[in-house]
């Protein structure tokens, strides 16, 4: 019997208390991205499929590095650390760092928004400070810490600017909501004044064209009084 | 993005030895806001980038004169927040606050910062026409959409505004540029460090190809110096001058003993006013002589088609920025 193919069919196991499984690349678990994944690379519009049972689908693990017969002429072999993990990269010297992250790497929670340094989506830290990850190439960071939103959570908690974006309801349809949560929990460790006026200089460089402002700085301000 | 060969260097020799080679056609990326901004626009198509970001000039350090020495490689965050910098030099603070946003100044350096180059969407489309970006074609502005262009050291070939807050206030303060290169060393002062576009906009300062800036120095102020910034423009914050002022002042009694003024948003290079100072020093501090500096400072202006409005707001912004400044306690 065809079920609906608009209901909720796949065991979804991207709980969203344990942030962790974003980060391992799945390889202990089974998503509906990975779902996804392997339907366009069979060519199947998802939209149109059956249901297909995830055992009987036999999806390929999802390759954490970069094949070697996909060298690029101009590549050079080089190591980022990302999310506390050292990462192997083989890359030309163009790749910036968003686009090393989101295409090589798994990591598409950083987002490109206009990939000129005038939004802000893409805000990372490297080495604990907040910068625009689309204007920098990637091979100038060997040797940086860079964390991005998918390492923002520790040990299974979420941090306290996530949990205060969830709880002010900071977000519409959260495109830009990677690179204002990274933003805002950098921001804890710079001066900025107290008062609102203040918190929206200090975040200004990360725009939201659905207009959640009000609500960003309810959470900026709520995570930075209980930290 | 055109592919390049990338390269990088940990001290000035080698910095100096990799951009010296003209074949190398090369660029150095300190911050990369402005240079990988630029590339991916192909505006920019160096076919080797030097990463500097390695090189010990990172320090911000009292001069013996009692001023200033910026290494090169500071970053406009850590330079806008360093204690000195906000209670002495106060309008150098304030105008790198004002500029970009928090992510871009933890990213952009002091030499950086100096070497940005013009907003003018025809420099930055490879569509248009464009004298600076290509000598000899034209320039797309002058007939075009100008509202955000200069008007003041224009001339018939370029007519594109110097877009950095922190060169402005560094104007006001009389910074000097150190310089190595395979020349040699040698130190320009800020004033004459920029050139005025005339026939050849291609060439916006004085530094040769296999130059590198070191670092930035600020002469000491004399006690109880006053500065402020002020910067005006269409949104609140995150966006370029329309037109901003930078003064320095020190005041005997109500009398001003010595000043220095310096405009941005309106010029092709960071512009410094000497026909204010000249109209202000020895003078009360009053709104008529504030005035009169400002119509002063803006007689030699060439508004354009879109850009008219730039010569009030930019004598409205001197006088609001000499009120302040006058007025404030030491």
């Amino acid at each position: 019997m065809k079920k609906d193919q608009n209901s909720e069919t796949i065991p979804d196991s991207t709980n969203s208390k344990k942030p962790a499984d974003s980060e391992q690349g799945k390889a202990d678990g089974f998503s509906r991205r990975a779902f996804l994944a392997q339907l366009s690379a069979a060519g199947i519009a998802a939209a149109t499929v059956p249901l297909i049972q995830p055992a009987i689908a036999g999806a390929p693990a999802m390759a954490a590095e970069p094949v070697a017969d996909q060298q690029v002429p101009g590549a050079v072999t080089f190591v980022l650390n990302i999310n506390g993990k050292d990462r192997n990269v083989s890359l030309e010297p163009r790749v910036t760092l968003l686009d090393v992250l989101r295409e090589d790497l798994q990591l598409p929670g950083t987002k490109k928004g206009c990939d000129h340094g005038q939004c802000g989506a893409c805000t990372v830290h490297v080495n604990g400070r907040r910068v625009n990850s689309c204007l920098s190439f990637a091979i100038m960071h060997q040797g940086d810490i860079i964390i991005t939103i998918e390492g923002l959570a520790q040990k299974g908690e979420l941090h306290p600017v996530q949990a205060a974006f969830l709880e002010h309801d900071g977000f519409q349809c959260g495109y830009c909501t990677s690179g204002q949560i990274m933003s805002a929990a950098a921001l804890l460790k710079e001066p900025c004044g107290a008062d609102d006026a203040s918190v929206r200089e200090c975040m200004s460089g990360n725009i939201c064209r659905c207009g959640a402002y009000d609500n960003i700085i309810a959470a900026v301000q709520e995570a930075r009084h209980s930290s | 993005m055109q592919a390049f060969e990338f390269v990088q260097v940990k001290t000035i020799d080698k910095a100096l030895g990799a951009i010296g080679r003209p074949q190398a056609e090369a660029k150095f990326v300190a911050g990369g806001t402005t240079l990988i901004d630029l590339m991916k626009l192909n505006v920019e198509r160096p076919k080797t980038v030097v990463d500097i970001n390695g090189l010990p000039l990172d320090k911000i350090e009292p001069a013996p004169d009692g001023g200033l020495k910026i290494g090169a490689m500071v970053r406009n965050s850590d330079l806008a927040h360093n204690a000195t910098v906000r209670q002495r030099f106060t309008v150098l603070s304030e105008a790198l606050l004002s500029g970009a946003s928090p992510q871009l100044r933890n990213m952009a350096t002091t030499g950086g910062n100096l070497l940005q180059r013009t907003r003018c969407y025809y420099f930055r489309d490879t569509s248009y026409a464009c004298n600076k970006r290509e000598p000899g074609t034209g320039c797309s502005a002058i007939d075009g959409f100008n509202r955000i262009h200069a008007i003041l050291g224009t001339s018939e070939h370029c007519i594109a505004t110097h877009p950095s807050d922190m060169a402005v206030a560094m104007m006001a303060l009389e910074a000097t540029v150190l310089i190595q290169g395979s020349n040699g060393n040698r130190s320009v002062p800020l004033n004459e460090f920029y050139l005025l576009p005339g026939s050849t906009p291609e060439r916006e300062n004085v530094l040769g190809a296999g130059d590198l800036i070191t670092h930035v120095t600020l002469p000491a102020l004399a006690d109880g110096t006053r500065s402020h910034y002020l910067k005006l423009r269409d949104r609140a914050s995150y966006e370029f001058a329309l037109a901003s002022a930078a003064v320095v002042v020190s005041m005997n009694g109500n009398r001003i003993r010595r000043i220095r003024v310096a405009l941005g948003g309106v010029g092709t290079r960071p512009w410094r006013s000497l026909e204010a100072e000249r109209a202000l020093e020895g003078r009360e501090a009053d709104e008529k002589n504030f005035r009169a500096a400002a119509e002063a400072a803006l007689r030699g202006a060439k508004p354009l088609h879109d850009n008219a409005f730039k010569v009030e707001l930019a004598k409205r912004a001197i006088v609001r920025t000499l009120k302040v400044t006058t007025s404030q306690t030491a």
